[in-house]
């Protein structure tokens, strides 16, 4: 009896807490707000089966608690009872999952006109890299990776030498243009985490991942590391800006290519053909 | 009584035909024993499956150079297979109750298998001489975990022949030793099943 | 392992007389369950403890100054290694698995006892090697339970030197152990079961256990070899797992692995042990239920089959793990609509349980307790992991406290509560005496309300976006002051939890001398266990002659029968409908009841 009616209070409880409670979805600054929309319907559907069944287990227990000469029935099972709670289950999965999966094709299918950046996590710290006026990043990896070389850009690419480097952990975007990101480690697993853009991806060291979005908002966003990555893990840090075009063109403009930061020696050997264009690499970028 | 039939019958009804369909032997039957070893050989074969698996995964990631393929494995093969065949040389001869030459070609049987050991040690050496360590090259790594696993199988096999063999010289019952007889013949298959399927593998690739 | 296959089994029942025959080296599987549950208990305390350790950097950060990051994260690997493997797994497989097939069937033992035996001292084995892990250099490993390469084998993460390496063979060493007592309990329930036990009139709980063992047998291997790849990348430098990296500035010998390839494996593990932990507890919380509420199971079969179904659909979810893995995300298509089959079977069961309290006499004993709080905290945490099943939304609440507060939910409260249940349950089969009633009732309903206070705000934590495995969430702009409030409620409902547990262990010695002495079968309960002729059962059981099976587990108030329970042992009554039937016969059940009356 008083289990029964605590049951109730449960629900109550949850009930209100999920409506009244401080603690709810960070203010969305992305497209992804269909994430939130196929969220709220799982939620809608498995709210309803927890208040059903509960409440349920609540009734029998209520009417059907030992009473001298209380008996109880003889039901092995009831085939037809049981079909439908099959059905109407399916049918509830359908109905989350249906949502969830349109959302998920439109999720790992970036737009044509995406925009391309790259963001480089290691132990335990953000850096990024922006493909120059060709629209396109260099080859990367692991084994050039050296002191003036962080990201490790293959310094005979020629596709690599107008891209920027950016250090120091922050990010700027322009706002309402959809950006296809481009995942890498250098060293463990970490995961590009902005809590207010939803979308968020393993960086995987020896390959590269990818996800997309649209910041919607301006305005400045923690990045954090969502996957466990050493004892740095929650120090690891870093900032998107989302501004407006032309503050965004100030910012890129101010930015130096890989082709600059490279000691003169090395330019010397392959870097000196794309010199001319690194001033004006930034125009590129949207396209 | 099919498995199909069996879990869709009506427990709570009454039903005589459940006197008839007694379970199993109960302990220390052999075909109890039969039924752990074929669950222990399932256990095995998703075991090797799984190696298998994130061999084919591996291979198709970087750094990955084809194996130096030790020069004795066909030679150690052929040992395995004539080990098998012994061992079913055996139980035939132990079901037909001619149970003085069944120990032989049991013993012979285990010795194959020793035999194949010693192999498979001599290809580890010849691979360490070739300068093929572990670390260099995954697929190297691959032949190390993969054959060992393989050989400590076969240890635990012989552990169960070796005993089966003092027993017959301590002079156990015909039945006890036929019984060890048929259960290592099953497992020596196994094993060599098993070992082909490794040998394929690392043949193809 | 197969080298004891044709170990002679204790055909004679020659009871053992020496104490060390009797209670250490004893091959008598029940002496056994209680070896390998006091066991698990024990390692599981310090798991208790460290998660106490844990919730007080969360919410209380810097109260205790001796935890620092290394020791945060090497507490949160240890506690959730130690709960899933070394708990949970143990202690529902070793122990009730081992206290209870041989009983439910009607046996006398295992069919190996002294693999049985060899199973519990190499489990055993395995806890002292992960204890072993918090006194070398650098402390156990603090990889998190996931153990993901690279970082788990590198430096920046706590223990690598030689925490993952005792935590690694400390798994090898379990899941040789399991082997052995997974051989077992499958191989006893195929073919041990006394005359008549027909596989259809075994308890559920046997069923569960059964299933589960068996996903056991085929999925840890996949954690052998991931876990024996991983201690060969991490000892001799083989690049399995690992691919060319620079660690903290220097360019590691490595190159070309795979750390997708360990997550696979892993999973591919991991999402079956969800349900090797949660089989045995489904399997219980039917019988409990049935027995506490005087009603057979509803839907018996479908229960089965509902076992049946998600034994094999976990084999092809493990996935639903890595939907932000960076894996090909095409795969997230087919893992999603895989997992959110599952939870069809899964709901099979829930609605089972609750239709069979429908109509029924329900009794509030302690263990009725725990078991329809399991029912509430498992459709929780089961539709929750809807949540993250469904891939999308997965993306959102991924390494969030969502997740965690999920898991602990499903497979942390749900089946302790089992655990619970279960203990106050079969006590008074195993020890002769009745668990203190007071003492259980005020252990439930602290650990029942309490666990909801902790679990169910934290999904909220996850909606807000907080991540998980922080050990300080200083200065994240996004987090509200209020979550920090609420984070520091969560450890008081945390240590309260967590010491009620204490009068729970205070309760099972007290009661082992003082309890009220039990009769031999106080819940009127029909399975096999119940009617052995002493209690606790001696050594062999069933005395001279091995019980002889008439019914199903479930004959609860059957019409026309003076009690209210028919033991499975017990004749076929004048009264009850007799002759064949035939199998095919669909004539709704309700009819056979009329015409009985």
């Amino acid at each position: 009896m008083v289990f029964a009616i605590v049951l109730v209070l449960l629900v109550i409880i949850t009930v209100l807490f999920t409506f009244f409670s401080p603690w709810w979805f960070t203010p969305l600054a992305s497209n992804w707000g269909s994430i939130d929309d196929a969220l709220i319907i799982t939620f809608a559907i498995t709210g309803f089966v927890f208040v059903a069944v509960t409440l349920f287990m609540a009734l029998a227990i209520f009417k059907f608690h030992h009473k001298e000469g209380r008996k109880a029935a003889f039901e092995p099972e009831n085939k037809k009872l049981e079909n439908w709670l099959i059905a109407v289950t399916s049918l509830g999965i359908v109905g989350m999952l249906a949502p969830g999966l349109v959302v998920w094709a439109d999720y790992v299918n970036p737009p044509s006109n995406a925009a391309i950046f790259e963001t480089v996590g290691q132990q335990w710290s953000w850096n990024f890299r922006l493909p120059g006026k060709d629209g396109k990043l260099g080859r990367a990896a692991v084994q050039f990776v050296n002191y003036d070389n962080p990201l490790g850009v293959d310094p005979n690419d020629p596709v690599g030498q107008d891209d920027l480097i950016i250090e120091g952990g922050e990010m700027h975007l322009p706002i309402d243009q959809p950006v296809k990101v481009y995942l890498r480690s250098l060293d463990v697993l970490h995961d590009f985490y902005v809590p207010q853009f939803r979308a968020k991806m393993d960086m995987v060291p020896g390959m590269v991942t990818f996800f997309w979005f649209t910041p919607t908002r301006t305005g400045e966003f923690e990045i954090l590391c969502a996957e466990l990555c050493g004892i740095g893990h929650s120090q690891m840090r870093g900032i998107v800006i989302v501004e407006q075009v032309e503050e965004y063109q100030t910012w890129l403009s101010e930015q130096v290519t890989f082709a600059e930061m490279m000691p003169p020696t090395e330019e010397a050997e392959s870097g000196d053909a794309t010199v001319g264009e690194s001033n004006v690499a930034g125009e590129g970028t949207d396209g | 009584m099919s498995f199909f039939k069996t879990v869709t019958s009506k427990p709570w009804l009454d039903d005589e035909a459940a006197f008839d369909a007694a379970p199993g032997g109960g302990a220390g039957t052999l075909k109890t024993k039969r039924v752990g070893l074929f669950i222990f050989i399932g256990v095995a074969t998703a075991l090797f499956a799984l190696f298998g698996v994130a061999y084919y995964m591996r291979m198709m990631m970087g750094g990955w150079h084809m194996l130096i393929e030790p020069t004795i494995l066909g030679a150690n093969t052929v040992v395995l297979i004539v080990g098998s065949v012994l061992m079913q040389w055996a139980s035939n001869l132990s079901t037909r109750g001619n149970m003085r030459r069944a120990k032989q070609a049991f013993f012979a049987g285990g010795f194959a298998v020793l035999l194949f050991l010693g192999g498979q040690y001599m290809a580890w050496q010849e691979l360490i001489a070739l300068g093929c360590y572990a670390d260099v090259n995954p697929a190297n790594a691959f032949f190390y975990v993969i054959t060992g696993l393989h050989g400590l199988h076969l240890l635990g096999g012989l552990f169960v022949w070796a005993r089966a063999l003092l027993r017959t010289v301590d002079g156990a019952d015909d039945a006890a030793i036929s019984a060890s007889i048929e259960l290592c013949d099953y497992y020596w298959h196994f094993m060599l099943l098993v070992w082909l399927a490794i040998f394929g593998l690392l043949l193809s690739t | 392992m197969v080298e004891h296959e044709d170990e002679q089994s204790d055909d004679e029942n020659h009871e053992p007389t020496s104490f060390l025959t009797k209670y250490v080296w004893s091959q008598d599987h029940k002496v056994i369950a209680v070896q390998y549950s006091l066991t698990a208990i024990a390692i599981g305390l310090v798991a208790l403890v460290l998660s106490w350790l844990m919730r007080m950097q969360l919410g209380f950060p810097g109260a205790l100054e001796f935890i620092d990051e290394d020791a945060y994260y090497q507490y949160a690997t240890m506690h959730g290694m130690i709960m899933v493997i070394y708990l949970l797994t143990a202690i529902f497989l070793g122990g009730f698995g081992n206290y209870l097939i041989p009983l439910m069937v009607g046996a006398r033992d295992m069919v190996f006892p002294y693999l049985n035996m060899l199973s519990y001292w190499v489990y055993l084995l395995a806890v002292i090697v992960l204890t072993a892990s918090f006194f070398v250099p650098g402390g156990p490993t603090g990889a998190g339970w996931t153990l993901y390469p690279p970082q788990s084998i590198l430096q920046g993460t706590p223990g690598y030197e030689w925490g993952i390496i005792l935590m690694l063979t400390s798994l090898v060493i379990f899941i040789v152990a399991f082997t052995m007592g997974g051989l077992n309990y499958v191989t006893t329930i195929l073919q041990a079961r006394a005359r008549g036990m027909t596989l259809m009139r075994m308890p559920l709980t046997v069923w569960g256990i059964f299933i589960a063992t068996f996903m056991g047998l085929l999925a840890f291997p996949a954690l052998f070899v991931s876990g024996v790849m991983l201690l060969l990348d991490r000892v001799i430098g083989t690049s399995f797992f690992v691919p060319e990296i620079i660690s903290l500035g220097d360019p590691l010998a490595y190159g070309g692995g795979s750390p997708l390839l360990f997550q696979h494996l892993f999973w591919f593990f991991g999402h079956p042990e969800v349900y090797i932990v949660a089989l045995p507890a489904f399997g219980i919380v039917s019988d409990l239920l049935s027995v506490h509420a005087r009603k057979n199971i509803f839907g018996y079969r479908m229960m089965v089959w509902a076992l049946l179904a998600i034994g094999v659909l976990s084999f092809i979810v493990w996935a639903h793990h890595m939907y932000v893995s960076g894996m090909d995300p095409a795969f997230g298509f087919f893992f999603a609509i895989t997992t959110l089959i599952i939870a069809v079977p899964t709901a099979i069961k829930v609605y089972n349980w609750v239709l069979t309290l429908w109509r029924a006499d329900i009794h509030m004993t302690v263990p009725m307790l725990f078991s329809l709080s399991f029912i509430l905290t498992f459709v929780f945490g089961g539709l929750t992991g809807l949540f993250l099943g469904n891939v999308v939304v997965d993306v959102p609440l991924s390494d969030t406290y969502f997740v965690v507060a999920h898991f602990h939910m499903v497979m942390g409260v749900a089946p302790i509560m089992i655990v619970f249940g279960a203990i106050y349950h079969w006590y008074p089969k195993i020890t002769g005496r009745m668990l203190h009633g007071a003492m259980g009732q005020i252990h439930f309903w602290v650990t029942f309300l309490g666990t909801y206070a902790i679990y169910f705000p934290m999904h909220y934590l996850g909606f807000v976006g907080v991540p998980r495995r922080y050990y300080s969430y200083d200065e994240i702009d996004f987090i509200p002051e209020s979550a920090h409030d609420l984070n520091a409620a969560i450890t008081v409902a945390a240590l309260i939890v967590g010491a009620a547990q204490l009068l729970f262990l205070y309760n099972v010695f007290w009661s082992l001398r003082k309890g009220e002495k039990a009769p031999a079968n106080p819940w009127k309960a029909t399975s096999l266990e119940w009617q052995t002729p002493q209690t606790p059962p001696a050594h062999g059981n069933w005395g001279k002659e091995l019980p002889v099976v008439h019914r199903w587990a479930y004959d609860y108030s059957v019409p026309g029968a003076e009690e209210d329970y028919l033991p499975q042992n017990m004749p076929r009554q004048p009264f009850e409908k007799s002759g064949a039937h035939d199998p095919h016969d669909d004539k709704p059940v309700t009819d056979l009841q009329e015409s009985d009356k």
